[in-house]
């Protein structure tokens, strides 16, 4: 009987590892962009093509750049949580319209609301390259000195914005 | 006549010419993009993936290549941006050294765990 204990043993350790390795979500590339300065970028607003945005625009606050597309169908499920969000006024939210068209992402933003100060438009795709965007839609807060504190990848969850995003940024602002 | 003949072959040269570095571009960017992984097909490197963001990235690798930066300038420009996990090949650094040695050790382990059972045994079996 005991000859069996220690293969036994090395079982159980095998079947554990693999399910801590399940429940991991492969998904999720950890961005070597935290704690570092955001990319600059230069690119024209969504709602007003010949007035620009930069991230220097926003030195001194805390903001949240929100990555998204009229054509992410994930992008409409956290839309009502960002509307709330903004409704709050705890922070500034940025969009980053990426690789839209100006028609389509402003009919998008008429027909379920606005949650964004304003959104840059990033029509190919290169600011999105600059921030490591590999799937819309994902949002960084960025505190006041322009270094990228917080990346979500993929959709924002009531959760995440309870318990990671406000308690964040309401440090930041204290910063 | 004969200037326009002259001309020609420096049209002809130097549209070889370019075709030439052109093709060379395109072989230097395939070679990187072999190394890389896709961000959005994970079991995919960038050269094999058709997904959109492979076809940007694979874009952008070409412009920073045609651009006269190295190989080596242009892997950095995407680690900096999508971490380690872009490339396809793990760099060998103290968080990888399990990764890359493990095998090893696991067969170092089990050759050793062998020769003790096998002496063991031995022993047991001589009166």
């Amino acid at each position: 009987m005991k000859r069996f204990l220690i293969p036994l043993a090395l079982f159980l350790f095998l079947v554990l590892i693999l399910a801590l390795g399940l429940r991991l979500d492969p998904h999720e590339i950890p961005s070597p962009l935290i704690n570092k300065p955001a990319p600059n970028f230069l690119l024209s607003q969504l709602h007003a093509p010949d007035v620009t945005v930069s991230p220097q625009d926003m030195k001194g606050q805390v903001w949240l750049l929100n990555v998204w597309a009229s054509w992410c169908e994930s992008c409409r499920q956290e839309h009502a949580l960002l509307m709330d969000l903004s409704s709050q006024h705890l922070v500034t939210i940025i969009g980053l319209n990426y690789k839209d068209t100006r028609l389509n992402g402003i009919n998008a933003l008429r027909e379920l609301g606005n949650p964004y100060q304003l959104s840059a438009f990033d029509a190919d795709g290169r600011v999105g390259i600059d921030f490591g965007v590999y799937g819309v839609p994902e949002t960084f807060l960025i505190d006041k000195n322009g270094v990228i504190r917080y990346k979500q990848i993929g959709v924002l969850t009531p959760e995440v914005i309870k318990e990671k995003l406000i308690p964040l940024i309401a440090k930041l602002n204290n910063a | 006549m004969r200037s326009l003949i002259i001309l020609i072959i420096c049209v002809v040269f130097a549209t070889a010419h370019a075709q030439s570095s052109d093709q060379n571009l395109d072989q230097r960017t395939m070679r990187l993009a072999a190394e890389m992984r896709c961000l959005v097909c994970q079991n995919q490197t960038l050269a094999d993936s058709n997904a959109p963001l492979a076809n940007d990235l694979k874009k952008e690798l070409r412009e920073k290549l045609a651009s006269g930066m190295t190989d080596q300038q242009v892997i950095d420009f995407m680690v900096q941006r999508y971490g380690d996990f872009v490339l396809y090949k793990p760099p060998l650094q103290a968080n990888t050294w399990l990764l890359w040695f493990g095998p090893f050790l696991l067969l170092v382990g089990g050759l050793l765990f062998l020769i003790l059972k096998i002496r063991q045994r031995q022993a047991e079996e001589a009166p």
